[in-house]
């Protein structure tokens, strides 16, 4: 396939960035997408030019570094996945691909399609945890039983990245499905139910001062989610935090 | 005599690990706060480890190349984590787990280590739930277990597929908990360039900022090195893109030795190779062999057709297929240990048998799983007389449940329904078992220098079972580093916070400023990629499943030439004081290109087929592995002398006392 890449360049954090035109050519279907961006900067190493600084590590759609919006959605056209799973499948001859950071106030650009995401890590420093010490003199793992149903929805709100789709989806660049998947893991589980009033209070507060917006019920996270959270957890946290807040 | 001393404590096995915590010197909490302690890398022996250390007072600094800790590597294994609980009392044991690991490890690693892994494993899952671990549980509400390979029993524990994902938050959890408690700094995108070294001890480290580039120094009483394993040097590989040596390399090259490079896993169920465009390759879990079945076609010419796309696996009928592992090993059957199925599908593809276009590759089949669930799940909700249309839903279903995430991945990778056709798979490199040699308490042999997890050694000997790496990564940060490295502290309460202007830091920076420079400005033409694939080629090709002496002499002169040419053509565009992913690559694939040349020389040594070093020239008549315990029943620990042909060779005897040394039969 010959493409023609439309790629958002930009030196550092202060620089102004702009959008760069990049011909691809001998492009195959089963590449994935960070394959076919692979290619491009080999040319670019040849050429002798910087090349196009992207985040990516694992590549199989679990280490949540990918991070591009292409033509305008998270990680791309296709659902449940993360960037590094895209294969240029999805694309056909001839395509013009729109390739731009992660863009949300709370995410500023490092270089090129690379964003600061640490506002996450805030978050969960705020009080993403359980306050227990990792010395081991805990009970035994069978001392209490949980629910089949409620240990899996636990697992599928800890299934989520950290890639940071949901705010870029969003209008209003709210962190909240990101927030919520956490809160609403812990909250789901004995372990977590100890500090829910606190652990609520402190990652909202920390979310809010990150600078993400305001929830507007929209929905766009959960369709771009490349793990599938579910809107639920956002249900979830709202009244974990009314119940903390009528609690004091 | 060796210069190597293993320290392991002396007495009965069961008490080692007791008898030493109680022997050991600690460090009274006032005086844990004037010590300083680096970690590098946060998957989960680092993570693990930073967290506990900074839990018990001391102050922690953390590094990773990543943007967050919680990207490590660890985040990316699938199947589980081992544990000798016995829930399922199915006779399990913490002796039982120690031999199968030792068994499983082909007889080269040490006993004291491996019985103390055992012994804490159980601790882990008590620990990792209390952390809110979302665990697969049974309807009771009790903790589920499945099987892996090379055993008899079901110890694994596991979060669907994502079980090495839950344990790596939970490890970043606790680390969380200590950074907002100020114990912890978390220095992400951050690379370890070198180690320094004071009066010989490990005191600290040089870094880069990769955002910056800017050369930072830090200090510290004892630095941690849970980097990972070093996989990449095969380029193709199940591991991250910057998954890397470097740590690891660095510390070598002053003064750690690097024992049993060649000691490499490669994993026999990954999606196979499809063209030369791949950048990585994918796993599929092993747990995907609790209920997949794994054949070729019995006759070559279908195996032909198949290939031609002539024919479908579908098409084919039970007596036309040769499940070759339920054929050569009916004990173990495709539950086999990695390495023996890993070369099982390489002899079949190379006999003529393997599908896929390249031929290179069997088929890992779900459909007897799909008909016994069905019918299991027909009958268990009172259809007793199901039809086998609604038996084949069900069974999807069940299927679904279990290893969902892992046939979607596959799905989008190859572009086939994994529910309809059987999976294709082919090994690929995964892990590897060697790393920098380590005694009981972890240390290298740099005072102050420690390894944990896959950077060391030290617990899986020749090949590594499945979900045990896990296993070891929390161990030796949870439980086994945080009590080894107060000994060694313990002698520096009087020393105080350490400088950072000493000429040894001046010297190591200038030494990494000097490098970085030398590969801006080597004004080639080839790009580091390109070295790196050619690097990797050779590994596999000379250094792969199986290796000869010839192979292996070639592998060496190879590489020192591509290393040397490296030197002199390779293109780092960009800056130096930006973020720049080429100059990233160069300085792994630069150390990459020594530690190549180390591996095969260790693997050219060592004239005796274990585990996953398998040597053509030493194998049974069935084609087994052919041990040689007389003469090679040791650690071979490397010395950096310049470069990797002048390598001196340490030899740590492995003492067996408790297990006899067979030869290892799945049969």
């Amino acid at each position: 396939m010959k493409l023609t890449l439309k790629i958002w360049r930009q030196e550092n954090a202060t620089a102004k960035g702009k959008m760069v035109d990049y011909p691809v050519d001998g492009i195959d279907g089963d590449m994935s997408f960070l394959e076919m961006l692979d290619i491009l900067n080999e040319q670019l190493v040849e050429k002798g030019e910087d090349t196009i600084q992207f985040d990516h590590d694992c590549r199989e759609g679990i280490c949540g570094s990918c991070s591009l919006q292409i033509n305008g959605e998270p990680h791309g056209p296709d659902k449940l996945i993360a960037t590094c799973q895209l294969h240029m499948r999805s694309f056909k001859d001839g395509d013009t691909i729109y390739i731009e950071p992660f863009r949300a106030k709370a995410f500023p650009v490092i270089k090129d399609l690379i964003v600061d995401r640490t506002a996450f890590d805030r978050i969960q420093q705020a009080w993403g945890y359980v306050s227990v010490n990792t010395s081991g003199n805990t009970v035994d793992a069978n001392t209490i039983p949980i629910e089949k149903e409620k240990a899996d929805e636990a697992f599928n709100a800890a299934t989520c990245i950290g890639c940071g789709a949901c705010v870029a989806a969003c209008k209003n660049a709210s962190a909240m499905l990101f927030t919520s998947a956490k809160v609403s893991q812990y909250a789901l589980l004995p372990q977590g139910r100890v500090e829910a009033t606190e652990r609520v209070q402190a990652m909202v507060r920390q979310m809010d001062e990150e600078g993400f917006g305001n929830c507007s019920n929209t929905g766009a996270c959960e369709i771009e989610c490349p793990k599938g959270i579910s809107l639920e957890n956002i249900a979830r946290m709202n009244r974990e935090y009314l119940a903390a807040s009528v609690k004091g | 005599m060796s210069v190597l001393d293993s320290k392991i404590p002396k007495g009965p096995l069961a008490e080692k690990w007791t008898n030493h915590k109680n022997d050991i010197n600690l460090v009274n909490p006032a005086n844990k706060r004037n010590i300083d302690v680096i970690v590098i890398g946060t998957g989960l022996a680092g993570g693990a480890a930073a967290a506990t250390l900074a839990e018990l007072g001391y102050n922690v600094k953390t590094f990773c190349y990543q943007d967050s800790p919680r990207r490590a590597h660890s985040i990316a294994a699938q199947g589980g984590i081992n544990a000798s609980k016995n829930y399922q009392g199915d006779g399990d044991s913490d002796y039982r787990l120690f031999y199968d690991t030792v068994k499983g490890g082909d007889y080269r690693s040490r006993e004291g280590n491996v019985y103390r892994l055992a012994e804490v494993s159980g601790n882990i899952i008590d620990q990792c739930v209390a952390q809110g671990v979302p665990f697969a549980r049974e309807y009771g509400g009790y903790l589920d277990n499945r099987s892996f390979g090379g055993v008899l029993v079901s110890r694994t524990f596991y979060a669907k597929g994502q079980t090495g994902q839950q344990l790596l938050l939970g490890a970043y959890s606790a680390m969380n908990r200590q950074i907002n408690r100020g114990k912890i700094k978390p220095y992400n995108r951050h690379e370890m360039m070198d180690l320094v070294l004071v009066d010989g001890k490990a005191r600290g480290i040089i870094a880069r900022n990769m955002v910056t580039g800017e050369i930072e120094r830090h200090s510290a009483h004892a630095v941690v090195l849970a980097s990972g394993g070093y996989g990449n040097v095969f380029f193709l590989s199940t591991n991250a893109m910057g998954s890397n040596v470097m740590a690891a390399w660095r510390a070598h090259r002053r003064g750690a030795y690097f024992a049993n490079p060649c000691y490499t896993q490669i994993h026999p169920t990954c999606i196979p190779v499809t063209g030369d465009h791949q950048s990585k390759l994918t796993l599929m879990s092993e747990s995907l062999r609790n209920d997949g079945r794994i054949w070729v076609p019995k006759k070559e010419e279908d195996a032909k057709a198949i290939r031609e796309g002539k024919k479908k696996p579908t098409e084919l009928s039970e007596e036309e297929r040769d499940y070759y592992l339920e054929r050569r090993y009916p004990a173990f059957g495709n539950l086999v240990p990695r390495d023996v199925a890993s070369r099982a599908a390489k002899e079949r593809c190379d006999a003529g048998y393997g599908v896929n276009k390249t031929g290179q590759a069997v088929y890992l089949d779900f459909s007897s799983a799909i008909e016994r669930y069905g019918k299991e799940k027909a009958f268990t909700s009172g259809n007793k007389n199901a039809s086998k249309e609604e038996i084949t839903k069900l069974g999807k279903e069940v299927v679904a449940s279990k290893y969902g995430n892992l046939f979607d991945m596959y799905q989008k990778i190859v572009d086939q329904n994994p529910y309809e056709t059987p999976m294709m798979i082919y090994p690929a490199v995964h892990y590897t078992m060697g790393g920098l040699w380590v005694d009981y308490n972890l240390q290298t042999t740099i005072p102050g220098c420690y390894a944990a997890g896959e950077a060391n050694f030290s617990d899986h000997g020749a090949n590594r079972l499945g979900a045990s790496a896990l296993m070891q990564g929390l161990a030796d940060g949870y439980f086994v580093l945080p009590y080894t490295i107060g000994d060694y502290l313990s002698k520096d309460i009087r020393t105080g916070a350490i400088p950072t202007d000493s000429a040894e830091f001046e010297e190591t920076e200038k030494a990494v400023k000097e490098r970085i420079d030398k590969m801006m400005n080597a004004g080639g033409t080839k790009s580091v990629d390109s070295y790196h694939k050619e690097l990797g080629l050779i590994m596999w090709n000379k250094c792969g499943m199986a290796r000869n002496a010839e192979g292996l002499k070639e592998a060496i002169e190879e590489i020192a030439a591509l290393r040397e040419d490296f030197w002199k053509n390779v293109k780092v565009p960009g800056s130096a004081t930006s973020k720049n992913a080429e100059l990233e690559k160069a300085g792994r694939v630069a150390d990459f290109l020594e530690l190549g040349e180390l591996f095969a020389k260790d693997a050219l040594h060592r004239e005796e087929s274990c585990g996953g070093h398998f040597r053509e020239e030493y194998q049974t008549e069935e084609g087994e592995a052919l041990r040689d315990d007389e003469n090679f029943k040791y650690v071979a620990a490397w010395e950096y002398k310049g470069k990797p042909a002048d390598a001196v060779l340490h030899k740590e005897d492995l003492v067996f006392e408790n297990i006899e040394l067979k030869t290892r039969s799945y049969k």
